[in-house]
């Protein structure tokens, strides 16, 4: 496949409580493309995620972004997270600009390039709602807006639709598609929902429980230039689906 | 509405037993109200008042300036929280009131006395609430400060504190209303000034009308006081209710 971006080599992660979340975790991540870590709970995948921001140090091994060892958190990377983790007391707009406000750019550019994501995201006329005010799909739609206001290459979403309704979700997914597509970000993506998986990666790394380690890379032959309502019906889509359910069941 | 309907009927119930003349020490209300009228405007009230209010802001002042960094230092350094952490629980529901005797002693019979005491009363509440805030603000906003590249000082002006808010107010609103009992009790022991001075005198030559009149005031001050923090509190829990 394509060069890898991101490249973990032999992380392992044991925690102060002396519970073992992962164990000689070696991926590589391909540039551009939507990567998924994909486990049952408990597996680690949300601490790899949270190893490969910088924001959680690991106890063996090493994580390479474009190139260089990762220290702490960077700006080539950009976190979604599972609880949208907004400023209650902020507006929509200072929330999707606050990346580039702690980056201390000026007031005005940092709300000129944040109004254009809030608009790509679909928030156009939210601007000065507040978190409280919003649905959980539209704040979460306000996480991804903040993290490619600060045009990371790399994008981490740590199971960004779990707090969402069903309904939102396939069109939130559909949407996040479109608009990955558009920038050539990379994605790296946790979840713990196999269709979610198969349908929106060009790449699933799945991780087996206690301690988490890579038991297979599964890679869909799904075109996901085709429609959404053609993916879900696809052979590919399908026959993806089992296989990851033929794994993962032994883990359960 | 209603509190001023409770009000009314405490009041009433007042004027009934003053009028009555069963205690000495109860004047009618009617008549605490005159004499409130007739001591404001003088030079001595002004005075106790100057002094007062300035005693009750410097104290304040202190408190705060001392209270919020030291609960956020508990909350943030374990060590700190370690240290501390007992002693003030300890003095946050000791009668501080005893202390002042000894403060008299080591700064002085004086207006010092009384800043000490105001802070004193004021500063392990406010340190307590800010500890308790920081140590539950949000940590996936602290997470996330930091995986958009924050720095130490980011994180504590933009996330740390903004998040503790409601509850560093809460401990403000307990401070302060603390500390204009601080205020009374440090000049009534003190004797010699302000607001202390004039209950000395009022009790002292049995003028009950005006003596039961400074303590109106000083209690609408107190009500006041407690009442602007707590419509600020409202504001900021408005956007805190997604929490």
């Amino acid at each position: 496949m394509d060069e890898a971006i991101v490249e973990v080599k032999g992380v392992g992660k044991t925690y102060d409580n002396g519970v073992e979340a992962l164990r000689d975790v070696n991926l590589a991540f391909p540039k551009g493309r939507l990567s998924t870590l994909l486990g049952p709970s408990g597996c680690g995948k949300t601490t790899l995620l949270k190893i490969i921001a910088g924001l959680l140090p690991s106890n063996a091994g090493e994580v390479w972004v474009k190139g260089r060892k990762v220290e702490g958190p960077g700006p080539e990377r950009a976190f979604v997270f599972q609880d949208f983790a907004l400023l209650p007391w902020a507006d929509v707009l200072r929330n999707v600009a606050f990346g580039l406000e702690l980056r201390g750019v000026a007031r005005p550019e940092r709300e000129k390039v944040a109004r254009n994501y809030i608009e790509e995201v679909g928030l156009k006329g939210f601007e000065h709602r507040h978190p409280s005010q919003l649905s959980g799909g539209m704040r979460q739609r306000v996480g991804l807006a903040r993290a490619l206001t600060v045009d990371a290459d790399i994008i981490l979403m740590d199971e960004p639709f779990s707090s969402v309704d069903e309904q939102t979700r396939r069109k939130f997914q559909e949407d996040l598609l479109d608009l990955l597509r558009h920038h050539q970000k990379t994605v790296i993506f946790v979840t713990h929902s196999i269709e979610e998986a198969a349908y929106l990666s060009d790449q699933i790394a799945l991780l087996s429980p206690r301690p988490g380690t890579v038991s297979k890379i599964v890679r869909p032959a799904v075109d996901h230039s085709r429609s959404p309502d053609e993916i879900r019906r696809d052979r590919g889509y399908l026959d993806t689906v089992d296989e990851i359910w033929s794994i993962l069941r032994k883990y359960v | 509405m209603k509190m001023i309907l409770s009000l009314i009927v405490w009041f009433v119930l007042w004027e009934i037993v003053g009028q009555a003349k069963l205690s000495s020490i109860v004047p009618p209300f009617s008549a605490v109200i005159e004499a409130a009228i007739e001591i404001v405007p003088t030079d001595k009230f002004r005075n106790a008042a100057i002094i007062s209010l300035r005693s009750f802001g410097l104290g304040m002042g202190l408190a705060l300036a001392v209270g919020i960094p030291l609960g956020v230092a508990m909350a943030r350094v374990k060590g700190v929280g370690r240290l501390l952490g007992m002693w003030v629980n300890i003095f946050v529901s000791a009668p501080i009131s005893a202390l002042v005797p000894i403060l008299m002693a080591v700064v002085g019979i004086g207006e010092t006395t009384v800043v000490v005491t105001v802070f004193l009363f004021a500063v392990f509440v406010i340190t307590l609430d800010t500890q308790v805030g920081i140590t539950h603000a949000d940590r996936s906003l602290v997470e996330m400060a930091r995986s958009f590249g924050a720095t130490r000082q980011q994180l504590y002006t933009k996330v740390l504190v903004l998040s503790a808010l409601p509850e560093i107010l809460a401990g403000v609103r307990l401070g302060a209303i603390r500390g204009v009992k601080g205020v009374v009790i440090g000049q009534l022991l003190v004797a010699i000034i302000g607001v202390g001075e004039l209950f000395e005198l009022y009790s002292n030559h049995f003028l009950m009308e005006e003596f039961w009149a400074l303590v109106v005031i000083v209690f609408l001050f107190a009500f006041a006081v407690s009442e602007a923090i707590a419509a600020l509190e409202r504001r900021v829990e408005y956007y805190a209710a997604s929490r």
